[in-house]
């Protein structure tokens, strides 16, 4: 006598769990298959390439009408099931009742839908179902635009396809990087690249506000106020288990249905497998899981005894041209180590990350050949330690002996390219050196090797120290820190040359060697790429040390310094008054005037900063960026208005400068001084940049230092007016910005460039006016009031996340 | 020893790299969030000189001090390179996007005092 198996859904799950019961035992039960959607099981996986038109429908069904047929399996295509009576064993679908001796819940998931204002309108589309697919496909066909949410597996692969289709494609995700939950930064940046170069756009950090249209969708709003046209609109922002079937009929459910290793849920005459249920407090999306899952159902269903276990799991993208593959943990941390390989050239990254030997997880980008031997060693937990040194090159190297770079080089025959950019081969640099060249400067200008984009500087040292022998002594230049063997000045022109505009571009594409930099590193990174890239580059706080993370210096004991700007040195009875208020409100201990002529407030505690700017705001102050590696202060004296001696209004050459150079950014903090006569009572010649006004204008001096170092400023030019004087020294701040390392000083940056270059530059009519226009389009970005922005809208995170005093004092 | 959770709040409430203080009876325990969407909890303070450890730069599994960048795992509490010293470390997991703590040390250093 066969048993009554009543099956609800037909997913990729279920239609394996039907092949496993007639393959084991084709007369032990009489199956019903439920399905919401009007037809049966097909690979839903293959609903990408359906989408990109790669596949069509009927190429990815698994199981046709001919063959439920055959089998002898009842078909419910398109009924809904209303609900399961456990009392009297019933599926009560909407045609009607059916009695079950065991029933398996195969619901699969639902697509996730942010609870946003136009989400039910006509236009807005999961992705989730063919049907869902074929309504993707007619809208692409009338073209337009569409913006997917959600940067994801399946986001992204709608991206691709409706892409593939013609249509204008924005994709936005709401974190960092794309697809941040199987990838890191690096490789999530090398997919953002390769999808923008097929015209795909992709907003990160993105949120959703609402989706606008009247009868049917216009476009996406964004948190940020700004706004996107969209014909049509995607959501694949996630799913979650579907078990109100589950719920409603009383079994345990937590995220998923619960299920013992058997997949038998709290009533032991339902099973349930796939996406809907939950075992050991893991879900399951993935198809490999879900197969395992179906084997044990099915021997389960049979009476032999089965356990599901889960397994370290895989991911691969089914977009044309985006090779990526992620498996295991890639978390890093104590005790965990990374191998990283980074090919920029082939847009190739790999990453294994080792615990006590065994390989746990793993990131590939590019070249994912021997993927499965990786994930195979992530499974088996193998000891790598024998093979350790060559493990990122995959099965085909091990046991080789590894290469001396200096041997290679020198096997290299003489038309061996070493410069891609200038066309260089290793037979002109070898010529160069033969006619008397014996260091990389000299190379450099009469080859043009390195001289580019410097990728090739290690390799041009390598030729010099294999043709010169012990003549020549690699230098090692100073790299920026241990996650790279980079030194600032080598990071900086390869930004600027190969228009690096994000962090994980320039870990990426420069072989960092750590997964997110340190603190050494993100600071100057953080600083080179807005300095260079001012609209496009996004800037993160925390790559900044605290004092500019808060806009405030951190004091010995954890409290903070307050200084608000006074253009110039000036101040009034106002202001004075404002300060003093704010002094006593906020219980500031100690009021001081600082050597660049401002008023500290300090300590003050953290917690209170935004209501202090806030109140210093009120009275028209802004902050003062004492604690920026930026311009701090203009010292001046009173000029002729009050002095006998003054010549020139140097207290209003002193304030249009702060006035223009204010809330920039640069390498290290830089301060100004305007003296209004020889006198020098402004000490304008030890600052960074200094002005002395004579009768017969202004005499502008850089690079002087007044502290760890002093130095007297080196005379940049004599001036008839203040707008010359102005146009100078805005020039020369932005040569600095531009070319300094960063926490060098202007008079060490000078130093190491000299002072004949820095002329050669800003007196030249042309380069000035660039390096000027530069400037103001930087400010135009960052020159804002941060103690505004900040007392605004995000005072709360200067509070404490939670607060257990009084609780736990009770 | 019971394994109490105490939800303080959001994921997103932390930035990446980034943290935030919890204020308790005994002293703020500094809630960190690393760029792979961890959650340590640690005591916010260097044992060098007190430095608020919860406004160091977090990289990787480690935070800097922001008074004299001694660098500690956050894993650990341990200090790094040539520098010795240990802070304390606290139970903290991350369920379904909220950050929960272990409250048990707070129950623990209560009863000492």
């Amino acid at each position: 006598m066969k048993q009554e198996l009543v099956i609800i859904g037909a997913g990729m799950a279920s239609g394996r769990v039907i092949e496993h019961l007639l393959k084991e035992d084709p007369d032990a039960f009489e199956i019903t298959l439920f399905n919401a959607e009007p037809r049966g099981n097909y690979n839903r996986i293959m609903l990408s390439p359906v989408l990109s038109g790669d596949k069509s429908y009927a190429d990815i069904i698994t199981h046709t009408d001919d063959w439920y047929e055959q089998n002898g399996i009842t078909c419910r295509f398109g009924e809904h099931v209303v609900r399961i009576d456990r009392e009297t064993g019933t599926v009560v679908g909407q045609r009607g009742a059916l009695p079950y001796d065991k029933l398996l819940i195969a619901t699969g998931s639902a697509p996730f839908i942010i609870p946003v204002e136009g989400k039910d309108l006509p236009g807005v589309i999961t992705y989730r179902d063919l049907d869902d697919t074929n309504a993707m496909i007619e809208a692409a066909a009338s073209g337009g635009k569409a913006v997917v949410i959600g940067g994801g597996l399946l986001g992204l692969e709608a991206a691709a396809g409706l892409k593939e289709r013609g249509m204008d494609v924005t994709v936005l995700h709401l974190m960092g990087h794309l697809m941040e939950r199987q990838l890191d930064e690096s490789a999530g940046f090398l997919l953002r690249r390769d999808l923008e170069k097929r015209g795909i756009k992709v907003k990160c950090r993105a949120s959703t506000a609402a989706i606008l249209g009247e009868t049917r969708v216009e476009g996406v709003l964004l948190e940020d106020n700004e706004g996107l046209e969209a014909d049509l609109v995607v959501m694949a922002v996630g799913i979650r288990p579907e078990t109100r079937l589950a719920t409603d009929a009383g079994l345990d459910v937590a995220r998923g249905i619960t299920v013992d290793a058997e997949l038998r849920t709290s009533d032991p005459d339902i099973h349930a497998v796939g996406e809907c249920v939950e075992f050991d407090g893991q879900l399951f999306g993935l198809v490999a899981p879900l197969y395992d899952q179906a084997r044990v159902v099915a021997d389960s269903l049979l009476g032999r005894s089965a356990a599901f276990t889960p397994k370290e799991l895989s991911t691969k993208l089914k977009v044309t041209g985006c090779d990526l593959f992620s498996a295991g943990d890639f978390a890093d941390g104590a005790g965990r180590e990374d191998i990283v390989f980074r090919d920029p050239s082939r847009g190739v990254y790999k990453r294994l990350v080792l615990e006590e030997n065994r390989l746990v997880g793993a990131v590939f980008y590019g070249d994912t050949r021997d993927s499965n031997w990786f994930f195979g060693l992530i499974q088996s937990g193998e000891d790598i330690s024998e093979m350790r040194d060559t493990l990122i090159f995959g099965p085909a190297y091990q046991g080789g002996a590894a290469l001396d770079p200096m041997a290679a080089v020198a096997a290299l025959p003489l038309d061996a390219e070493i410069c891609g950019c200038n066309g260089v081969s290793k037979g002109d640099i070898v010529a160069a050196i033969e006619g008397g060249a014996t260091d990389l400067g000299t190379v450099r200008s009469l080859t043009k090797a390195s001289s580019s984009c410097g990728t090739c500087t290690g390799l041009v040292e390598q030729v010099l120290g294999v043709t010169l022998g012990d003549d020549f002594v690699i230098p090692a230049a100073a790299s920026i820190c241990g996650c790279t063997d980079l030194s600032h000045e080598d990071v900086r022109r390869m930004i600027k040359s190969r228009e690096l505009k994000s962090m994980a571009a320039v870990w990426q594409e420069l072989g960092w060697k750590t997964s997110c930099g340190c603190h050494v590193c993100r600071p100057a990174l953080n600083f080179y790429l807005l300095a260079d890239w001012p609209l496009e580059y996004r800037d993160d706080p925390q790559s900044r040390f605290i004092n500019e993370r808060k806009h405030a210096n951190i004091q010995k004991d954890g409290t903070y310094s307050v200084v608000p700007r006074m253009w110039g040195g000036m101040t009034t009875p106002d202001e004075l008054r404002a300060i003093a208020d704010a002094a006593e409100k906020y219980n500031v201990p100690t009021v001081h005037v600082t050597g660049g002529q401002r008023i500290d407030l300090l300590g003050v505690r953290g917690e209170d900063l935004p209501a202090i700017w806030a109140d210093l705001n009120a009275a028209g102050m802004v902050s003062g960026h004492a604690y920026a590696k930026g311009l701090r202060t203009v010292k001046t004296c009173v000029g002729k208005d009050h002095c006998r001696f003054g010549t020139q209004d140097s207290t209003g050459l002193g304030i249009a400068l702060e006035k223009r150079l204010w809330g920039s950014w640069t390498p290290h903090k830089v301060k100004l001084a305007v003296s209004g006569c020889p006198r020098n009572c402004a000490e304008a010649t030890c600052k960074d940049i200094g002005v002395v006004c004579v009768d017969s204008g202004y005499q502008i001096g850089v690079a002087g230092a007044a502290g760890m170092d002093v130095k007297e400023t080196e005379r940049l030019a004599d001036v008839a007016t203040e707008q010359e004087a102005l146009d100078l020294i805005t020039a020369f701040f932005q040569l600095y910005r531009e070319n300094a390392k960063y926490l060098d000083r202007p008079y060490k940056w000078v130093a190491k460039v000299g002072l004949d270059w820095v002329k050669d530059q800003v007196f030249d009519a042309d380069t000035r006016q660039g390096l000027i226009e530069r400037f103001e389009l930087s400010q135009s970005i960052y020159q804002k009031d941060p103690w505004a922005e900040e007392a605004r809208k995000s005072g709360e995170k200067y509070q404490p996340l939670a607060d257990f005093k009084l609780e736990a004092a009770e | 020893m019971s394994q109490d959770w105490i939800d303080i709040g959001e994921l997103s409430d932390i930035p990446a790299r980034g943290a935030r203080v919890v204020r308790t009876a005994v002293g703020c325990v500094a809630v960190f969030r690393t760029g792979s969407d961890e959650v340590f909890a640690l005591q916010n303070r260097c044992p060098h000189k007190g430095g608020p450890l919860s406004e160091g730069i977090v990289h990787g599994k480690s935070v800097t001090c922001p008074l004299h960048n001694w660098v500690f795992s956050l894993e650990t509490g341990e200090a790094q390179g040539a520098d010795v010293g240990h802070v304390r470390t606290y139970p903290a997991r991350i369920e379904a996007g909220r950050i929960l703590l272990e409250t048990s040390f707070l129950q623990a250093r209560m009863a000492a005092e």
